[in-house]
């Protein structure tokens, strides 16, 4: 436990060691089962998550869980609150809990969580579990590390469903209405059956669960189907497929954030360049032509392997 | 450091009392940091808790009486695993004879009732780089 801790500390930081244990790990990963807990915020993705953790872990498995927050965007800290959900967990051995804070990333996850699945992958573990930081209406970067998504309701949040219509059809495998011991679960259940019917497009139908967490009610069925979308990605291949889609997108986002790192470092030293940001800055020209002018001095090709 | 510092907080045993341990994961929020906040944990909890999140720094609140006996379990604890760089703070009630002996066994800083966040901040920050 306390490899895997000190590996997640430099990965979660992007220290120079941290990425050579990425480089190490990549070709050790891929035997996990990674299961997504998303939806809007307080609505028990901690409680839920903490009770699925308990099964797979009474069944001798090994579990890592990796629970996300938000960061502060004033002072760039964070409250990292969810491990107070899970209490019950911090005495079984066979569970290792990870917080992240999202340190400005937009998306429901932090940056580095791929990276920290990755790893958790590479040390044994059997599931990893990602819970995301309460989401609205576009933060689903949860799917670009999950095998399995869940997404997580309540009653009465119709309206909320409705604008997150447009994105969780294709994101969810499971649909659950939690605290369905507050009054309109079954609105809230024939509400998200109606629009996965209209939206009918894979071979998977994803089922709508209602589940009370904190009695630990209706959690066995959300297991079993979790399980049961595991098997389903394994006999139709998607289980490669889809990894493989991930890994792709992956290095592109990668690309990108690196490249805008090193892009503003590059525009900031340059006095050229600066000249331009001046005259932007004072009106005398228009964004777009500086634009232009800026990346054309940018790309320079250089052969692959050498910079 | 660039990077936030991380710090695990936890009402140490079952000690009832949470304002305090609240207030101050807010107010190490508000200053830059990154605060797991377990509530009441004992402490091989706690050190395994610090030893996953890659913990920084271990705050331990207690205003029940039990510092004594449960706050350097957590330090000894730490030791036994090869994390000795990791520090480790008490806040609450604390009789001010006890805090000598506690400090001896590897407790780095005892912060009473009103102390003030900016002392407790750049303690840490002194110490974690
Ligand atoms: C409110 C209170 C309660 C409430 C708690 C509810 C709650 N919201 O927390 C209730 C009524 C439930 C309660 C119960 C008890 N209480 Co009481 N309680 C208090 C009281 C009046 C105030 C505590 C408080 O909230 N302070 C406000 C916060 C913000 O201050 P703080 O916790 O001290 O935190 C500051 C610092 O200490 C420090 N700090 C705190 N934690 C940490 C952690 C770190 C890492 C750091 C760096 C700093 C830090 O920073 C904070 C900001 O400056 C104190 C009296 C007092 N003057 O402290 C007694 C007091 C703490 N209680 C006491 C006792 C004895 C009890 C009981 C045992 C009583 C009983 N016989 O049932 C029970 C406890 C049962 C249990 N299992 O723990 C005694 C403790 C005596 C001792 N330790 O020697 C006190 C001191 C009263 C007294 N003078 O006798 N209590
Ligand atoms: N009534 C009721 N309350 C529940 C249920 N499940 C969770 N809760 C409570 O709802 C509150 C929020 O639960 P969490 O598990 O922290 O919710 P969350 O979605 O993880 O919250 P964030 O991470 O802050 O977005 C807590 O007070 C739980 O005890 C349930 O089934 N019924
Ligand atoms: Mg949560």
């Amino acid at each position: 436990m306390v490899a895997l801790g000190r590996a997640l500390k430099e990965v979660e930081n992007q220290t120079p060691l941290g990425y050579e244990i990425i480089k190490h790990t990549v070709t050790k990963k891929g035997n996990a089962h990674v299961v997504g807990v998303t939806g809007p915020p307080g609505v028990g993705k901690s409680t839920l998550t903490g009770k699925l953790c308990r099964f797979w872990a009474d069944m001798g498995l090994s579990v890592g869980v990796i629970c996300v927050d938000p960061t502060s965007p004033f002072k760039g800290g964070a409250l990292l609150g969810d491990r107070i959900r899970m209490q019950e967990l911090a005495k079984l051995p066979n569970v290792f809990i990870k917080s992240l804070a999202t340190r400005g990333n937009v998306g429901g996850i932090a940056a580095s969580t791929g990276d920290i699945v990755q790893v958790m992958d590479a040390f044994g573990k059997d599931i990893i579990i990602v819970e995301t930081v309460g989401v609205g209406q576009v933060e689903f970067d949860v799917m670009d590390v999950a095998d399995t998504v869940v997404l997580v309701t309540v009653p009465g949040l119709g309206d909320t469903i409705q604008t997150l219509k447009a994105g969780i059809m294709e994101v969810a495998a499971v649909y659950v209405v939690n605290q369905a011991d507050r009054p309109g679960a079954d609105e809230s259940v024939s509400d998200l059956q109606m629009m996965i019917e209209e939206s009918a497009a894979s071979t998977w139908k994803p089922s709508v669960l209602k589940t009370v967490a904190i009695d630990n009610d209706g959690t066995e069925q959300l297991l079993d189907e979790v399980e049961r979308h595991k098997e389903y990605l394994k006999e139709t291949c998607l289980w490669v497929g889809n990894r493989r889609e991930r890994n792709i997108k992956q290095l592109f986002k990668v690309i990108q954030n690196s490249f805008k790192q090193q892009l503003n470092e590059y525009i900031e030293t340059n006095g050229e360049l600066q000249k331009l940001v001046s005259q932007v800055g004072e009106g005398k020209l228009d964004p777009h032509s500086a634009a232009e002018d800026i990346i054309a001095n940018l790309i320079r090709k250089t052969p692959l392997g050498g910079n | 450091m660039s990077r936030p510092i991380k710090v695990v907080m936890a009402k140490l045993g079952l000690d009832i009392h949470w304002r305090g341990a609240v207030a101050v994961s807010r107010m190490l929020r508000d200053e830059g940091m990154e605060v797991v906040y377990l509530g009441n944990q004992f402490p091989e909890q706690i050190v395994n808790a610090a030893v996953q999140e890659g913990a920084d720094v271990v705050g331990l609140s207690t205003l029940g009486g039990n510092h004594n006996s449960l706050g350097p379990k957590v330090v000894e604890l730490l030791r036994k695993k090869g994390l000795e760089d990791i520090l480790v703070l008490m806040g609450g009630v604390i009789p001010p004879e006890d805090i000598p002996a506690l400090k001896e066994k590897g407790i780095a800083a005892v912060f009473g009732p009103e102390s003030k966040i900016v002392d407790i901040a750049s303690f840490i920050r002194g110490k974690v780089s």
